[in-house]
């Protein structure tokens, strides 16, 4: 399986390459970074992820997808750009959608994690009776 | 000076979050996981809106109190209702993205199609479909999650039903190709490659049974951030990209976990169909399953001294964890050994059973699971399945016509003794006999999981101190 993924990664690498190689223009317009660089970043990200979240205890795997839910929420930073400029008023109201979307899951997220989290209790001292 | 600052600010949120998620790797740190993920949030926030060039603060403050609006009432739902929010969150992450991802093409399309390149329109077209399709996927799951009337519980099946999901996808994919290679002239393919993606999203859960969606839900999260990885790609943002990426890799991570502890590949989930009730009965001779009664169990759990508890999404359905926490103190009163067995695979989600075990207050330290207590199996006294049923079968071991053959099982079949809650000797979710109801030293206990274990516990309250 995980060659099965690696070989996913590297055809979707091939393939943007290949869509670079053909651009006359800067990669990326308006920016301080190429698509390299974010290559660079999400490969790297990802790398970190399958190492921290191969650690994460099996007991909390509930709580920790309602944590990287709230996390991916971070999509709010998009949305709040898009609904932010001054766009036309579709636009804009499309941007304000997606940032209520995002504020949803990253406050009800969080909530939710930190209400599991403190269900889990070592077993007390005076416990066994 | 304010770009730099705002950097700083995402670099920071990046750290934090990478921490958020490293502490969880004990219960004992987890909840400062959650702080340095609100931490990480807020600051990526404050970030973004020292950008120069925001405005519009009523829109952003009225779509942000709306979101408080609602996320605080969602976070307040019961734990069994846990993998429904879970996925319902899933399909608001998808439509974010989604919806900012049409935002910018049309964006650049009206005001600025020149910088609408190649790369830029992969990211976006990437991000479009991840998002959509997650967005009316996350949405089914949920709505078979919450049983609602409509959404058939069921898998739904029809001949020919993975050539016309395939086919939908690729016609979205090659659309998408066209859009990428001529973003204005081909600009009307925009409109039919969200459809596309909202109507897949659809297509791909409808066959999916209940007993699959563990898999489900932690591959539309791995789905959910990849679309944040696609935005981050789209909007130039490096905070984005990480975020997405860690949020995708923890998804991915826990599919494998799922598809491991169900012996199933990825395409066999999705395209599987699972769950449908197996045609031919069972051959040759009738089997008889005996049954006990709460007194007669209470007693032998009684006399154990080691008992192993199997929990699974029946445990759920009944909301019989407090009455399992009852049946836990009065065990443990009398020194009995009282461990929870958990398949990662028992529930609607990963790590469905540990919350609610947690939830009535059992200590996690008696939260096993299947691959540290199946080599102890032998010396366990006593096994009480209560409402799980193909973790428990001893056919994945041995029976290769079973379609759950080579699935890991708890080997509940190998402890002393083994009782089984069940309502009915209907065959489970998968549809498949369980032999385990009909070994030697299997009893059945019929009835509502809540109902029958409230009564083993008023057998030992009432003969309590002997």
């Amino acid at each position: 399986m995980t060659r099965r993924v690696v070989l996913c990664a590297f055809a979707g690498m091939g393939w943007a390459l290949a869509a670079q190689a053909g651009e006359t223009a800067p990669a990326v317009p308006s920016s301080g970074s190429t698509f390299i660089d974010l290559l660079f970043v999400f490969v790297l990200a990802t790398f970190i992820g399958l190492g921290v979240i191969t650690r994460v205890s099996r007991l909390l795997h509930t709580p920790l997808m309602s944590l990287t839910n709230a996390i991916s929420a971070i999509a709010i930073v998009g949305s709040l750009v898009i609904a932010g400029q001054d766009h036309s008023t579709v636009i804009n109201v499309l941007g304000a959608v997606a940032i209520f979307a995002s504020m949803t899951n990253i406050v009800s997220g969080f909530l939710i994690t930190d209400r599991m989290l403190k269900m889990f209790k070592q077993q007390k001292e005076g416990d066994s009776k | 000076m304010r770009l730099q600052l705002i950097q700083v600010a995402y670099l920071a949120s990046s750290v934090l979050f990478i921490f958020s998620l490293y502490w969880m790797n004990h219960p004992r740190t987890a909840r400062r996981g959650v702080f340095a993920g609100v931490a990480g949030m807020t600051l990526a926030i404050l970030g973004t809106l020292l950008q120069p060039g925001i405005s519009h603060w009523g829109l952003i403050g009225g779509a942000v109190a709306l979101g408080f609006l609602v996320g605080i009432p969602l976070s307040w739902v019961p734990l069994t209702a846990v993998p429904q929010r879970t996925a319902l969150s899933h399909a608001f992450g998808g439509l974010a993205a989604g919806l900012v991802g049409i935002a910018k093409y049309y964006l650049l399309l009206g005001e600025d199609p020149g910088h609408l390149t190649r790369f830029l329109m992969t990211a976006i077209v990437t991000e479009v479909i991840l998002g959509f399709l997650t967005f009316t996927g996350s949405l089914m799951a949920a709505g078979k999650l919450q049983e609602l009337r409509w959404i058939p519980q069921r898998p739904v099946t029809y001949p020919g039903q993975n050539a016309v999901n395939l086919a939908l996808l690729g016609i979205a994919v090659l659309a998408g190709i066209g859009l990428i290679l001529r973003p204005e002239e081909l600009s009307y393919l925009f409109p039919v490659v969200i459809v596309l993606s909202l109507v897949f999203g659809v297509l791909l859960i409808i066959p999916i049974g209940g007993a699959d969606m563990p898999t489900v839900i932690s591959l539309l999260n791995s789905y959910a951030g990849l679309a944040a990885v696609a935005m981050g790609f789209v909007l130039d943002n490096k905070l984005l990209v990480i975020a997405g990426a860690l949020d995708g890799s923890s998804g991915l991570i826990l599919s494998i976990i799922m598809c491991k502890a169900m012996n199933r590949s990825f395409g066999n989930v999705l395209f599987g169909a699972f769950g449908q009730v197996q045609a031919k009965a069972a051959a040759g001779e009738a089997k008889i399953a005996k049954s006990e009664t709460a007194e007669g169990a209470a007693q032998i759990l009684e006399e154990a001294s080691l008992v192993v508890i199997v929990p699974g999404y029946g445990m759920a359905v009944a909301q019989a964890q407090h009455r399992v926490r009852e049946l836990y103190d009065q065990l443990t009163k009398r020194g009995v050994d009282v461990r929870f067995a958990i398949h990662p695979v028992a529930g609607r989600m990963p790590g469905h059973m540990n919350v609610l075990l947690a939830e009535a207050d059992i200590p996690y330290e008696k939260l096993v699971e299947m691959d540290d207590m199946n080599p102890d199996m032998p010396q366990v006294d006593v096994v009480l399945v209560i409402g799980a049923n193909d973790v428990v079968n001893p056919a994945a071991r041995h029976d290769k016509a079973s379609p759950i053959f080579g699935m890991p099982i708890i080997d509940a079949d190998k402890a002393r003794t083994c009782f089984a809650i069940k309502r009915s000797m209907n065959p489970g979710f998968a549809g498949i006999e369980n032999e385990l109801y009909f070994a030697e030293h299997t009893y059945m206990l019929f009835g509502d999981a809540k109902a029958v274990v409230g009564e083993i516990v008023k057998q030992l309250a009432g003969t309590g101190g002997h």
